[in-house]
């Protein structure tokens, strides 16, 4: 059944009608190249060009320390810089055996969710910029500057803040950060219902969306699609749950499924993930344990003999991390599974058949993040 | 009769949904108060960046010229970009022994990404974050920089700068 | 009747005749149309320039920005200076586009929407040409910006020109229907086609009023139709930039680019007037039926006034729609047209007919 989907014989000839979509244009979000053969308004097939922004992380995180690969590893999945930090972390503490105290494993939590609600904040800007709604995206960015402004007076940067070091945080948070917290999520459960307004009960939107692009669950199983863009489609990945790190264990929180499968199901899941984060975000600020913001390491990060895998929930799915050590300072070789390379190249699949409207519309409900394709 | 219905309910509630969102448009309009934008060179005398915004590596001095950094090369270690040279000279301490200081703490703004690893390594605790943010400038090397300031010594003891 | 006061007709009167006295007859109307001509040209430059100011001041308000505020008071000057940035900028000649009509196609856009201005009653008495089929005549030239545009999509050597200019073809064609059919409400009411004539009808109330429901559902219709003539968002598909970059114009630069530009919000402002002199009663100031009081003061505001009040008033209603609204898809635009709109008009017709038919509107 899965190598039916995945099969995809693209057939060129020289009379097809080939657009460029990229690698400079205002829906692909970066330098992504489609390829996309269009029959009048019709996509026949489209194939993904990446590499445009290759700068070999995986090789250069070869000559680095433990501690130096992670701020490359903010510069993959830049709007999920935190998360991918973590899963750096948690795979050389877990390989040292090494136990974090309670405080960090809070303070990570509390930042994998403004984490992602700053990145569905932006995801949800552009999506609605994608349809051609070009005030969604001041709207979003309007509340995720809030998100921002936290991050800059805990961690000093805004977007690519190396705040995690193995064995915990660079330093501790800010005094204000759980108060700061309480009142962005005060502020943006108000403002959640005008997206709805805005988008979400929008006929436009649902006649853009709804039907769209539909991915049924063998096909996101087949292809690797996690994430929301997975659950979309009702393939239950999300890490959070199925192997939980952190304090993810001891937080209820539901995960979201929808079975459609479509645009709109995609559109979904992160609209109530944006609202499941709130209710986390809620729950574990006052639960912030007082403590080190470290554990006891050794200046020199040495990881025994071995493999090591580690995997994270990104904003956009699984993000694994997979080490190979021989013992020195330098893991041998490091490879990311990054959930964006599987997202992109179920896009064929979803796109083919529709319009080229369309495809804009599944280009941004499964929501890439190119320099993460690439690395 | 029932699909005229449908067409007619269809069409009212597609024109509800669209007013839904008119209104949250045309509120936002009526409310100037809600304007967001910083009016960034006008507000420069108001605007301060948090205590730990990484605008550049520095090495404060104290009122003496002094400063914490014995030229141990551990930051130098620690960059994973190569943005920091430490240059060491040998001059003769009070036993007239030879002994190592810095002579230049020379930092490349242009090549740093921000990863705190210099401060958070630095034994002595010499290095710190300048919230100085507006770095254009029309030379690139102008963007290389000697921390350590024309003279400075180093501070042998006493508190944290 | 106070009204005079405001009226430009002695103005314009006293102008021919001063010119006939000391011209030949033929030199006189040479020199009018000369006059008339600059007197557009500078009006068209001042409103491009203008309403692109206001587009992006709603815009910014509306989106929790400030908008443009470096360049002059408030920014006003800010259109200009993009002006004088375009005209100066280079112009790219495409490789193996057809030159002629790629050179060719801003001119018609821009003549399309300069024609049509010319019947559009200004004030009282401020008028080009009081053509006694103005209504006919402006919805005739208002569509043929529609050839520059495929010509546009098609000499560029672009396939996401041409992908535009298609699809802008496909809209305009079809909403020409609702536009016709929504404006032929109203002068089933007046009687006329004659635009002087059904400004002067709404002396009494505006047909918005008069007409009750039958004409709120034209005025509808022909908002969400002329929004969609004129391409703008929610319609703007002919340049829909997420999917084809910029649509028909993605190959102009400079001053040619500039001509798509200005013709877009010069449709715009016509669009409106028409809306405004067929529903709101053009330069007719806001009157009730007998109440002579009101009525009187009401005069004492200039025509000019009133006419740019409500167009105003409608060019915002447009913005407002496209800072808000997601975009639509081709079959979508064109099921919106054929399937609601046109049908919908078609019954509202027959329903005007038969309440004017009746007498069941105030008049």
């Amino acid at each position: 059944m899965s190598e039916e989907i995945i099969k995809n014989i693209i057939v060129r000839e020289d009379e097809d009608y080939i657009v460029n979509m990229g690698p400079q244009h205002p829906s692909t979000h970066g330098v992504l190249r489609l390829e996309v053969c269009l029959h009048g308004e019709f996509v026949n097939y489209l194939i993904p060009h990446i590499g445009y922004i290759h700068r070999g992380i995986e090789k250069m995180s070869e000559s680095d320390t433990y501690k130096q690969i992670i701020h490359l590893t903010d510069r993959m999945d830049y709007l999920s810089a935190h998360m991918n930090n973590e899963a750096v972390c948690l795979a050389v503490e877990n390989a040292l055996g090494i136990e974090v105290p309670e405080r960090v494993k809070y303070i990570r939590v509390i930042l994998d969710e403004l984490t992602r609600l700053a990145s569905h904040h932006l995801w949800w800007s552009a999506f609605g910029m994608d349809l051609g709604a070009l005030t969604t995206f001041f709207y979003g960015m309007r509340d995720r500057e809030k998100v921002l402004a936290i991050f800059e007076e805990s961690f000093g940067s805004r977007l690519l803040h190396s705040f995690n070091i193995p064995g915990g945080l660079m330093h501790d948070v800010h005094p204000n950060f759980q108060k700061h917290t309480m009142e962005f999520v005060r502020y943006f459960r108000k403002k959640l219902p005008e997206y709805k307004q805005l988008l979400t009960d929008n006929i436009i939107f649902h006649n853009r969306t709804k039907g769209i692009g539909i991915m049924p669950c063998e096909t996101a199983v087949a292809f690797g699609v996690t994430g929301p863009s997975g659950r979309g489609s009702g393939f239950a990945c999300d890490v959070r749950k199925v192997a939980p790190y952190g304090v993810y264990d001891k937080i209820e929180f539901k995960e979201i499924l929808h079975e459609e499968g479509d645009s709109f199901s995609r559109y979904l899941v992160r609209m109530e993930e944006m609202e499941e984060s709130l209710n986390i975000l809620e729950h574990v600020v006052d639960q912030v344990p007082e403590g080190d913001y470290t554990a006891r390491m050794k200046p020199i990060i040495k990881l025994p003999e071995g493999e090591y895998f580690q995997r994270v929930e990104t904003a956009r799915g699984e993000l694994g991390v997979y080490i190979v050590s021989d013992g020195k300072k330098y893991p041998y070789r490091i490879k990311f599974r990054s959930p964006n390379f599987s997202n992109l190249f179920v896009l064929n699949t979803l796109a083919k058949g529709g319009k080229i409207a369309d495809l804009v519309a599944i280009c941004g409900s499964l929501d890439l993040v190119i320099p993460d394709i690439d690395r | 009769m029932n699909s005229v219905i449908k067409y007619f309910t269809s069409i009212f509630k597609g024109i509800r949904s669209l007013w839904a969102g008119m209104r949250v448009t045309g509120k936002y309009f009526v409310s100037p108060g809600e304007i967001v934008t910083e009016q960034y060179p006008e507000n420069r005398a108001t605007l301060k960046m948090a205590e730990g915004f990484k605008g550049e590596v520095i090495m404060p001095h104290d009122e003496n010229n002094q400063h914490h950094c014995t030229g141990c090369g551990i930051c130098e270690l620690n960059c994973p970009n190569g943005s920091i040279e430490i240059i060491t000279k040998r001059i003769p301490n009070e036993e007239g022994k030879p002994e190592r200081v810095i002579d230049k703490h020379i930092y490349h703004l242009s090549m740093c990404t921000f990863c705190e690893l210099c401060i958070k390594t630095c034994p002595s605790h010499a290095l710190a974050w300048g919230q100085d943010f507006e770095h254009a400038v029309y030379d690139r090397t102008k963007l290389t920089k000697v921390l350590n300031k024309p003279g400075s010594t180093l501070k042998k003891e006493g508190a944290l700068l | 009747m106070l009204l005079e006061i405001f009226s430009f007709s002695t103005l314009t009167a006293n102008i021919d005749k001063s010119l006939h006295a000391w011209m030949a007859p033929w030199l006189a109307v040479v020199t009018e149309l000369v006059i008339i001509g600059i007197v557009f040209l500078l009006f068209y430059a001042v409103l491009g320039l203008f309403l692109v100011y206001l587009e992006r001041k709603v815009c910014a308000i509306i989106q929790n920005r400030i908008g443009p505020n470096r360049v002059g008071k408030w920014g006003l000057l800010q259109t200009v200076a993009d002006f004088i940035k375009l005209i100066t900028k280079e112009l790219i000649p495409i490789r193996n586009a057809d030159s002629f009509l790629f050179n060719l196609a801003p001119f018609i856009v821009i003549a399309a929407s300069f024609m049509a201005m010319a019947a559009i009653p200004f004030a009282k008495g401020l008028h080009a040409i009081d053509l006694n089929i103005g209504i006919f005549y402006i919805i005739a030239v208002s569509s043929l910006g529609v050839v520059g545009i495929l010509i546009a999509g098609w000499s560029s050597n672009s396939k996401y020109s041409l992908i535009g200019a298609m699809r802008s073809g496909a809209q305009i064609v079809s909403y020409e229907l609702s536009v016709g059919l929504s404006l032929l409400a109203v002068v089933v009411f007046a009687g006329t086609m004659q635009l002087s004539a059904i400004v002067e009808s709404q002396a009494n109330g505006w047909w918005i009023f008069k007409g009750h429901i039958p004409a709120l559902i034209a005025f509808i219709i022909y908002l969400i139709a002329s929004t969609a003539e004129i391409n703008r968002g929610p319609f703007d598909l002919a340049e829909a930039e997420s999917e084809l970059t910029a649509g028909f114009h993605t190959e102009y630069s400079g001053i040619k680019f500039a001509f798509f530009f200005l013709a877009e919000y010069i449709n715009m402002f016509i669009v409106a007037a028409i809306a405004a002199t067929m529903f709101f009663g053009g330069w007719m100031p806001f009157h009730i039926g007998h109440w002579d009081a009101f009525n009187r003061v009401m005069d004492y505001i200039p025509s000019v006034v009133w006419f740019f009040g409500k167009t105003f008033f409608i060019i915002y209603l447009i913005m407002w729609f496209k800072w808000t609204f997601p975009r639509l898809r081709i079959d979508q635009l064109l099921n919106l047209e054929w399937k609601y709109l046109l049908p919908l008009s078609l019954m509202n017709i027959v329903i005007i007919a038969f309440v004017v038919l009746m007498g069941w509107y105030f008049h």
